[in-house]
């Protein structure tokens, strides 16, 4: 199925992927609701709320440029030692500049 | 939440600019930001636009990277579960990575802050949209974001957000878990898995290795 770019069409699209988003948005607590939250089911719900991050950011700095690499070490080094993520982002930005600027 | 808005104007105005280059209108455009709110599948389906667009394709790109909304809406279930479903739904309207990162991190602290899922998510989405106008008026103002390392600004705040948290030896195996499952799907499965695989992998830990409660014998034990 395909769906023209004319004015309406485009509309159309753009509806259907604000449905589609809409759903994923609202899909996690409402099915949620019909499970029973065991400390089991709480404690994989935990451990998951984090290890979404970390699926996001590994292979995001696998896929990066030196410059990603950096601003990730360096935020991750940062936070680490400072405990404030204020600053550990903004070194973290500065670094990826940096590298980007030298090389 | 300041860097991060910049962040998501600079963001926004990138695909604006991106988007009027492959012909869509720019009020179009504008409102495709206003509705979806999903930077990271707009852009994706952006490499799908033309005469004539497929509706299936974009329908599994969209769902695809914008999954990971499920879990995380899941893990704020718990919060949630007391908040009366009209104002439960209109939060998760702006739900997105940033406001719900600090949201969880804070409930894992035992706050239940549902104020910033609100208030960031509003300052986010206006971020998004004037972005967008930005970028679809005067998109070549902001030629390279990347030299001023804008585009990590999300990336360096979800990982000082993970870091934040709970570093027992529990939610370390978690994470080495999900870093293995995310980087296999993301070299073998089809593409856009990887932050799901991930966090479903991180999550099996946590379902069979619970957490020491005092005086309670708790199943699936690993020295600690």
């Amino acid at each position: 199925m395909t769906i023209e770019t004319t004015t309406t069409g485009v509309l159309v699209l753009i509806l259907i992927m604000t449905l589609v988003t809409l759903a994923t948005r609202f899909g996690g607590v409402f099915i949620m609701s019909f499970v029973r939250i065991s400390p089991r089911i709480e404690s994989f719900i935990n451990t998951m709320a984090s290890s979404v991050l970390i699926a996001i950011i590994v292979p995001m700095a696998f896929e990066g440029d030196a410059g990603a690499l950096a601003a990730l070490s360096v935020t991750a080094v940062a936070m680490l030692v400072l405990k404030k993520p204020l600053p550990a982002i903004a070194v973290g930005v500065f670094a990826a500049a940096a590298v980007r600027y030298l090389f | 939440m300041l860097p991060i808005s910049l962040f998501v104007v600079a963001f926004g105005a990138a695909f604006g600019l991106a988007a009027v280059q492959k012909g869509l209108a720019p009020l179009d455009t504008i409102l495709m930001s206003t509705l979806v709110f999903a930077g990271a599948s707009q852009f994706a389906t952006l490499d799908m636009w033309g005469a004539e667009v497929s509706v299936i394709p974009v329908m599994v790109v969209v769902f695809a990277i914008n999954s990971r909304h499920l879990l995380m809406g899941a893990s704020l279930y718990p919060m949630l579960k007391d908040v009366a479903p009209a104002k439960r739904y209109s939060l998760l309207l702006v739900l997105t990575d940033a406001n719900w990162a600090i949201a969880a991190q804070d409930y894992q602290r035992g706050n239940r802050n549902l104020e910033v899922i609100l208030g960031g998510g509003l300052v986010l989405w206006l971020a998004w949209i004037v972005g967008t106008w930005l970028g679809v008026y005067f998109g070549g103002l902001l030629q390279n974001p990347k030299n001023l390392g804008l585009d990590m600004v999300l990336g360096c705040f979800l990982l000082a957000m993970a870091l934040g948290g709970k570093k027992s030896p529990r939610i370390l195996v978690a994470w080495a878990l999900a870093a293995l499952a995310s980087l296999a799907a993301w070299k073998w499965l089809p593409a856009n898995t990887h932050v799901v695989a991930g966090a479903l992998a991180g999550g099996v830990v946590g379902f069979f290795w619970l957490e020491k409660k005092p005086g309670k014998e708790t199943a699936g034990e690993t020295p600690t």
